[in-house]
């Protein structure tokens, strides 16, 4: 049931849901980015194949430059990772108290793991390989 | 807490929920084996990092043509891996347009116009599929 007050964006931000409400924007966010990535880069892939067209070479060339794939990189981590925590919690309701402390143990593997991706990804790049 | 006495029936909502955490789960796995399957077949030494992830979420020939791995039509372009991939964009369609439906609905709410966007999103959820089964039969 929906609310009849309308709450600005802006004013929504000022709830300090910390950790949490962070958490559930960005698996919100990444979701929906992942969702155009993949859904314009099938489309762009079927123009290629069929039609030889350019709009679907010069898309695929700005996914393939590594600056967008270290963003898009984030979003598909930070959306698996967070996402296992949430199956987790779902399947064991009882270890909902521990949300403080599964949230720590996320960001712990999220940061290495991307810091990782992008150590690969911006040293080829810049080398040119 | 004890459970309800009554339990509620198997509604659409209630189905789409458990069908987001199955295929996110199926999504992983599939991931996994995918890039499992990259790393016996090459990768190793023979592609870099981003190769090695559209292996992994996308075993298709188009992904691997421009790396060094010898086989690529052998290893790559067999029922196996066109099976493995359908099952891929399946789950990965199916669970982003479900995503996309609860966050438009937190967003329009209970009106009139949620059919509608239900129905719109239905044909967008046939529309990628069908690309993208095309793509991959076609490669």
């Amino acid at each position: 049931m929906t609310s009849s007050r309308k709450v600005g964006f802006l004013q929504g931000l000022r709830y300090q849901g910390g950790s949490p409400m962070l958490a559930w924007m960005l698996h919100r966010v990444t979701g929906v980015g992942i969702l155009l990535f993949v859904g314009l880069h099938v489309i762009a892939s079927f123009l290629m194949q069929q039609f030889g067209s350019d709009f679907g070479t010069n898309m695929n060339i700005v996914y393939e430059s590594w600056a967008f794939q270290v963003i898009i990189s984030f979003f598909v981590i930070f959306h698996a990772l967070n996402g296992l925590r949430i199956l987790a919690l779902d399947i064991w309701p009882q270890l909902q108290k521990y949300q403080h402390e599964a949230l720590w143990l996320e960001w712990i593997v999220i940061l290495p793991v991307y810091g990782l991706a992008v150590y690969f990804l911006v040293s080829t790049g810049l080398t040119g390989t | 807490m004890k459970a309800r006495m009554v339990q509620p029936g198997l509604t659409f909502e209630y189905s789409m929920w458990i069908f987001t955490r199955f295929s996110g789960a199926a999504l992983i796995l599939l991931g996994l084996f995918g890039m499992t399957s990259a790393l016996a077949m090459g990768a190793r030494t023979q592609m870099d990092l981003p190769a090695v992830l559209r292996w992994t979420f996308f075993p298709n020939p188009n992904h691997v043509v421009n790396t060094n791995i010898p086989d690529v039509t052998l290893g790559w372009a067999n029922a196996f891996w066109q099976i493995m991939q359908i099952l891929i964009v399946f789950f990965g369609i199916s669970h982003g347009v479900n995503g996309l439906r609860m966050v438009a609905e937190d967003f329009t709410g209970r009106t009139f116009s949620r059919p509608l966007l239900r129905g719109t999103l239905f044909m967008v959820w046939i529309f990628l599929l069908m690309v993208s089964v095309y793509v991959i039969l076609a490669s």
